[in-house]
């Protein structure tokens, strides 16, 4: 579904991903863990498409058609999902009114027909009582005034909402407390654990790998992957440091 | 006409278009318009401002007691396009302006107001959003005098301008002026550009670009119109000015 060969991307002219590989099959979900800086939020940024990540070498290729030959929302409309590590605050927009823009905007690249205000409302009602998101909240304009935790919240409320057929979830367990991370990685596994779409995880910590059970893990180190297991490669990591792990 | 146009040199006149000033005939300077709200009374109007020709236009308001003027404009005129609005306040009086500036081209478009508080207990509010490209200059001109009379004045400003391009500008001029103890005066004024990150984050939901604009500028100005009851009336004031918008996408996208 999603396959990065020999990826190098910089942001100032410094060289943050250097010659990064990696395939991921429908069905699958994949772990991709790290020390600090090793270049995973840059990932997660050059497959979303974010102006100023130039990509200098390499392909991604997602269901066969050039990844990054696409402008961010034409990826959007391809099934990419790109959950935030910090979502953006839109002063003035409501959560309803960009949601219904950004899937009505989607189904319409791909020749559907668009959904009305009711259909819409139904559909946001039943994902944001799946993530415990008050329908209240919305209503309110986008993250603006939410916690943390209600943020990372939202951003599963709007993969659920769009449907995409793969997501990179950028650190979504950070800033979550324990009940809510329970309910992220329940919603992460109802919207997304199918034969047909695929989930890119980037995480610290092995917590949300407990609810979110990964089928491989990746560990991310200056640029590249470095190493490749199952699960317990998570668990391995969280019981010794990756400096420890790398090593061996 | 005895009096020379105004010029740059005139304080209130300072971000005019100088050609344009000099061009307009000289009973146009004179062409003030009156309106006069009687006591309890609340007068309501909305104007779009849409003339290719360099135009003003000046308004003296009186606002009896307890009476509410409500002005909102939308400034998108082709050429250099000023509104004036002069207020005069009564015990109790309430005054509520709210602007739009919005194009492109080299056109100066400017909402010029000064509001008098000689009297106790008069509010006032005025919102002014400016959006602009091109070569073209948004301008708010906002006095507010409270005389020894004018106890217990509630008087707020804010003006905000979204400039797109370089090479558009965007001038503001809040002047307070009070000679009262017991008074409340805001004003902010805050010029920036559009926000990338969240033209982005709209993108990677799949909204585009050209949608993503529309969408923060709307509600960027709609600001200028959140005190508009008339919900019909602001959303045509809303859909007027996005037009200029729509219209000019393809030359800024």
């Amino acid at each position: 579904m999603l396959k990065i060969e020999n990826l190098h991307a910089e942001i100032d002219g410094k060289e943050i991903l250097k010659g990064l590989s990696l395939e991921v099959n429908a069905g699958e979900i994949h772990a991709i863990m790290g020390p600090n800086g090793a270049g995973k939020s840059t990932l997660a940024y050059v497959l979303g498409g974010r102006p100023g990540y130039e990509v200098t070498q390499g392909t991604v290729t997602f269901n066969g058609k050039d990844l990054l030959d696409m402008e961010p929302h034409e990826r959007a409309a391809l099934g990419m999902f790109l959950g935030f590590q910090y979502p953006v605050e839109i002063p003035g927009v409501s959560n309803v009114q960009f949601l219904r823009e950004a899937l009505n905007s989607q189904r319409k690249a791909r020749g559907e027909e668009p959904l009305s205000g009711g259909e819409f409302l139904k559909l946001a009602k039943e994902k944001a009582g799946l993530l415990k998101l008050d329908m209240e909240m919305l209503k309110r304009n986008v993250n603006v005034g939410f916690s943390g935790g209600e943020k990372k919240r939202n951003e599963m409320v709007q993969m659920g909402i769009l449907d995409p057929a793969f997501a990179v979830l950028d650190e979504t367990d950070s800033g979550l407390d324990i009940d809510a991370l329970k309910v992220v990685g329940e919603g992460i596994n109802a919207i997304m654990r199918k034969s047909d779409k695929a989930v890119l995880l980037i995480t610290h910590y092995q917590r949300l790998l407990d609810y979110v059970e990964p089928d491989f893990v990746h560990i991310l180190s200056a640029g590249k992957i470095v190493k490749t297991g199952g699960a317990d490669l998570a668990k391995q990591l969280e019981a010794e440091g990756y400096d420890e792990v790398m090593a061996a | 006409m005895s009096q020379q146009n105004p010029t740059l040199k005139d304080e209130e006149w300072r971000y005019a278009d100088a050609k344009a000033l000099a061009a307009l005939s000289p009973d146009t300077f004179e062409a003030w318009r009156d309106i006069d709200v009687a006591p309890g009374e609340t007068h309501r109007e909305c104007f779009v401002l849409d003339a290719a020709e360099p135009s003003l236009t000046r308004i003296r308001a009186k606002v009896g007691e307890g009476a509410r003027l409500e002005l909102f404009a939308v400034n998108l005129g082709g050429d250099y396009t000023r509104m004036e609005v002069i207020t005069r306040l009564e015990t109790g009086a309430h005054f509520e302006f709210g602007g739009v500036t919005i194009g492109g081209g080299d056109a100066v478009r400017e909402f010029v107001t000064r509001t008098t508080h000689d009297e106790p207990e008069a509010t006032s509010n005025q919102v002014v959003r400016a959006v602009h490209w091109g070569e073209a200059t948004g301008n708010f001109l906002g006095a507010i005098n409270v005389g020894r009379g004018g106890q217990r004045t509630d008087a707020a400003q804010d003006f905000k301008a979204l400039v797109l391009e370089k090479g558009a500008a965007a001038n503001a001029k809040p002047e307070l002026e009070i000679f009262a103890d017991d008074v409340k005066c805001a004003h902010g004024a805050a010029i920036g550009q559009m926000d990338e990150m969240a033209r982005y984050y709209m993108a990677s939901r799949g909204i585009a670009p050209d949608l993503a604009k529309k969408l923060l500028v709307r509600a960027f100005i709609a600001d200028a119109l959140a005190a508009l009851e008339d919900e019909s009336e602001a959303e045509r004031l809303l859909d007027t000015a996005l037009a200029v918008l729509d219209d000019a996408e393809a030359m800024i996208a």
